[in-house]
């Protein structure tokens, strides 16, 4: 596809814990195009909220361990200084959550809060003013003028999501990293949040990483998929190939455990045991205590990756077993 | 199916609060939460009741339960008519009704153990303290948790195992209705599968009649055997769950399963019939039809008066002027 | 799949005492905790063994001679009837101990019981309770406290019992906003709706959540409770003569301020003494049972 955005090499986050070390993500690899939406798709703890936020170096607190490669455009965002990781923070990657009222300021009319990024800029508060009310037009916002004027918490969340995306809009961001964007969202809010994501991508040739647990968003506008487990990047590919031919045991259960018929056409398929904290980092695969078709190799060797198609790999020992 | 009885009716059920705005001159609005629904369901029936936010579908559950006094119309649970019900009959009610849920952590009190939680509802229903001890163990067989949990509490355990709790304890009085508000929107896809695998056992073995609450469309089709959609305030449409996926006829029931995302990126639409606008608020009703504004059938007459209840079957009903099978 | 559950299971029962020696190991390394642990188990310890450690008999008059200073005999000097101020400031220890115990039994069973109704029930049982609470913070409370001697009576207890029906409101205003925020979640509202009464749901399910935060809060009102009353006994509305209140000591020992400074240091110093190993206390439990407010 296009030219290459971001890429990640073996990247690995460790949490300091009080008795050693919490793998949260393992060497990770993955890269994204310009114009391309890369969606990562996991459930909860599986790193793949850390995973985003180590990108901009928004992680929490001072006892997590980064290693490996950060690649935006031409430089590695993991050895930049703090002057210029803001600088990349405002405008060439920007970020949105799952909660738009906690990043925005309640005191403010949003508008203005826009606009003050904008007047950074050199720009007048006249056009400033203008470019907001186009934002929101580009948001779909309704009643654009009137909206600007509002503070937080008389819009309803959809509205904000709008307010944030539209903020972030107004640096022309190359990146997009949406983390679980329209979780808190009502499924009609929700399909308007994709369009404009959708139409994003197109505009603009922005790239977007998008993090989620709802393979219908995947599904609904994804360009790739990486398939998160336990901290790893278990499966990853086309996401036409994934939904398809998934090939990981772990992405094999997870499609089968969504509903998606009623439950005369038979029941879904669940995944026996829980997500293991991993404490030490050995030889094994982390989804070998749930899996179906695990055996000694998968409790003592870690699964190499094998390329499907040219466009899709997996970590399995045992790719086109069926279960037992 | 057979001919089955009523479980459930409600019939013109009505619930407003009253909102206060103003300092000096006091202003009274009501705020019509759930406005004129009335719907019936049957013994051993999974009734899915559907809507965005605001619109009601809460406020309608917590009147079922008797949490909340309604404002109008007639509720009859199991034969007894909730609003004149005597204290026997409401007591009897209590045990037939359980609930559970959205939050599987503050579903149980954090300061209590998993066994003193199942056994309270037994405790305060006369039941002996030594059988509300054996039940409590048969009820955690029931949700297949192991009964080394039973001295846990709520902190130590995973969201799956707090909502299979949660449902052991609604069992504990052998009720007749499970009142489930969104049991699994918390939860992760896998645990979500087991919960509602269990749910759907639960049901079929002990005949339990449902009333499932959840925004996830996947899921209320997967689970119901009706679906019942509600907007701000207004049931708009209540059928079979084959009818309301593939046949719907109010256009918000329409708009609403086409926003719900389809598993296929093959099935990707580039132009889906998007609903425009927010729900709106409960706070700014009009005359007319509360979908009007963001209809695209709307007409003149959908914005002054509102629909009448209209039945196309038995089994089927809807809210509007303009039900889309005649458009075709 | 039981094995499985026994694997799941362990490491959770290893988190479990991780939690407990936690806080144990939180408690030691908190500086506050200690040291305000050590000075209230210094004063019980000398409340308790107070027979044993009073040289003399602390009502005896003219152990010694009058108002003499600090000696070999008297560590603590002497007052003007001649009885040994070590042995009394002593045998205050007692009185301040009854102070603290019995003044947060009254204030706690009151705001407690108002604090829930308060949150609980809303409308007006909220509106008239708030309308005290507000009163009480308004109305400087010693002053309101000693209105409330003066219509019950003087002496110890009484000024206890007044001091309390003042300072309740500290404790009923975080439990009904504590209260408030816990009424409307699942748990509370799946007990309602199987039938529990409105007492089961205030005693039963809110009261014990509301417990951790209030450890921290008795031990934080505490040195207001004693430090009020031994106002109202200063001004000669609480103990009454020969107690060994140090309350009434530092109003009598004023009299000989320039004579005999000893009598106001010493019981002002135990006083101190006191309270701040309450205030130690309490910073020190919040600390460790409430991490929310030490990161503000």
């Amino acid at each position: 596809m296009g030219e290459k955005l971001l890429e990640l090499k073996d990247l690995s986050i460790d949490y300091k814990i009080k008795d050693g070390y919490l793998s949260a993500v393992n060497k990770v690899n993955f890269t994204i195009d310009r114009g391309e939406v890369f969606a990562i798709v996991g459930e909860s703890g599986c790193g793949k909220s850390t995973l985003a936020h180590s990108i901009l170096r928004l992680l929490p607190g001072g006892n997590e361990i980064v290693t490996g490669e950060i690649h935006f455009k031409d430089e590695d965002l993991t050895l930049v200084d703090q002057e210029r990781m803001e600088h990349v923070r405002g405008k060439e990657i920007g970020m949105i959550f799952q909660n738009p009222l906690d990043s925005l300021n309640p005191v403010f009319r949003v508008g203005d809060q826009i606009e003050e990024a904008l007047l950074l800029d050199d720009m007048s508060e006249e056009d400033a003013y203008k470019r907001v009310i186009e934002l929101f037009k580009d948001v779909k916002m309704p009643d654009a003028e009137e909206r600007a004027k509002s503070f937080p918490h008389e819009l309803s969340g959809g509205m904000r999501q709008r307010v944030m995306i539209a903020m972030m809009l107004s640096r022309n961001p190359e990146l997009l990293i949406a983390d679980e964007p329209t979780t808190a969202l009502d499924v009609t809010i929700e399909a308007q949040i994709l369009e404009i994501l959708k139409q994003m991508k197109k505009e603009f040739n922005a790239a977007i990483m998008l993090i989620t647990h709802n393979f219908g968003l995947v599904a609904e506008i994804a360009d790739k998929i990486g398939v998160m487990y336990a901290g790893e990047m278990v499966e990853q590919g086309d996401v036409f190939e994934i939904f398809e031919n998934p090939q990981h045991p772990y992405t094999k259960l997870l499609m089968k455990a969504l509903p998606s018929g009623t439950k005369n056409d038979g029941r879904l398929q669940t995944i026996d045991g829980s997500v293991p904290r991993i404490t030490e980092k050995k030889p094994e695969c982390r989804f070998a205590n749930r899996c179906p078709l695990a055996d000694e190799k998968c409790r003592t060797e870690n699964p190499p990756m094998e390329w499907i198609s040219d466009t899709h790999y997996c970590k399995c020992f045992h790719l086109g077993e069926e279960e037992k | 199916m057979a001919e089955q009885e009523t479980m459930i009716k409600l019939d013109g059920l009505k619930k407003y609060f009253v909102v206060k705005s103003g300092l000096i001159k006091t202003k009274k609005q009501y705020v019509r939460a759930v406005d004129e629904i009335s719907l019936e369901i049957k013994t051993g029936e999974v009734v899915g009741l559907v809507g965005e936010s605001g619109s009601g579908k809460t406020t309608l559950a917590r009147v079922v339960l008797g949490l909340t006094k309604m404002t109008g119309g007639d509720v009859y649970i199991d034969g007894v008519d909730l609003a004149h019900a005597s204290r026997q009959d409401m007591k009897k009610l209590r045990r037939e009704i359980a609930v559970v849920f959205q939050d599987p952590l503050s579903n149980l009190n954090p300061r209590q153990t998993v066994e003193s939680s199942i056994m309270r509802p037994m405790l305060i229903h006369g039941v002996p303290k030594a059988e509300a001890k054996q039940k409590a163990k048969e009820v955690l067989d029931m949700v297949k948790m192991d009964q080394r949990y039973l001295n846990s509490f709520p902190h130590q355990l995973s969201g799956g195992q707090l909502q299979r709790i949660a449902i052991a304890r609604a069992l504990a009085l052998n009720p007749k209705i499970m009142i489930l508000d969104e049991p699994t929107s918390a939860l992760d896809v896998s645990v979500q599968a087991q919960i509602l695998n269990l749910l759907i056992e639960l049901q079929e073995d002990l005949h339990l009649t449902y009333l499932v609450i959840t925004h996830d469309l996947n899921v209320i089709k997967y689970i119901s055997d009706k679906i019942a959609v509600m907007y701000l305030g207004r049931l708009v449409e209540f059928g079979t769950t084959e009818d309301i996926a593939k046949n719907p006829l109010h256009p918000y029931t329409r708009s609403l399963m086409a926003s719900a995302p389809v598993l296929d990126p093959r099935l990707r639409r580039e132009d889906k019939e998007l609903l425009k606008g927010d729900p709106g608020s409960l706070m700014k009703i009009g005359a007319g039809c509360r979908f009007a504004d963001r209809c695209p059938y709307a007409t003149e007459e959908c914005k002054n008066s509102e629909p009448e209840v209209t039945y196309v079957n038995e089994h089927h009903q809807v809210n509007c002027y303009h039900p889309l099978g005649e458009v075709k | 799949m039981s094995k499985k559950k026994e694997k799941a299971n362990k490491p959770k029962k290893v988190i479990l005492n991780q939690r407990f020696d936690d806080t144990f190991r939180q408690c030691i390394h908190n500086s506050n905790f200690m040291i305000g642990f050590f000075i209230i188990l210094s004063v019980i310890l000398i409340a308790v063994f107070s027979g044993v450690l009073e040289p003399y008999p602390y009502d005896e008059q003219m152990v010694g001679p009058r108002l003499e200073g600090p000696s070999w005999e008297h560590w603590f000097g002497t007052d003007n009837y001649g009885r040994d101020e070590l042995s009394r400031v002593i045998e205050g220890s007692k009185l301040a101990l009854w102070v603290a115990f019995l003044g947060a039994s009254v204030e706690l069973a009151l705001g407690i019981t108002i604090g829930l109704a308060m949150g609980y029930f809303g409308k007006w049982v909220d509106r008239t309770f708030s309308f005290l609470t507000d009163l009480t913070w308004c109305i400087p409370g010693t002053i309101l406290a000693l209105a409330v001697v003066t219509i019950i009576g003087k002496g110890l207890t009484n000024t206890i019992i007044a001091v309390s029906l003042v300072a309740w409101a500290g404790y009923a205003r975080p439990v009904r906003s504590k209260t408030m925020s816990l009424k409307n979640m699942a748990f509370i509202e799946t007990g309602r709706a199987f039938g529990e009464s409105s007492r089961a749901i205030m005693f039963k399910y809110i009261f014990p959540n509301v417990v951790p935060s209030l450890i921290v809060m008795v031990s934080m009102n505490l040195p207001g409770t004693i430090m009020s009353t031994t106002t109202l006994s200063y001004l000669g509305l609480g103990s009454q003569p020969p107690s060994a209140d140090w309350g009434l000591a530092l109003s009598d020992g004023m009299k000989f301020i320039s004579r005999a400074p000893w009598l106001s240091i010493y019981p002002g110093l135990a006083l101190v003494y006191t309270t701040l190993g309450f205030n130690l206390l309490g910073e020190g439990l919040r600390d460790i049972l409430d991490p929310h407010m030490k990161s503000q």
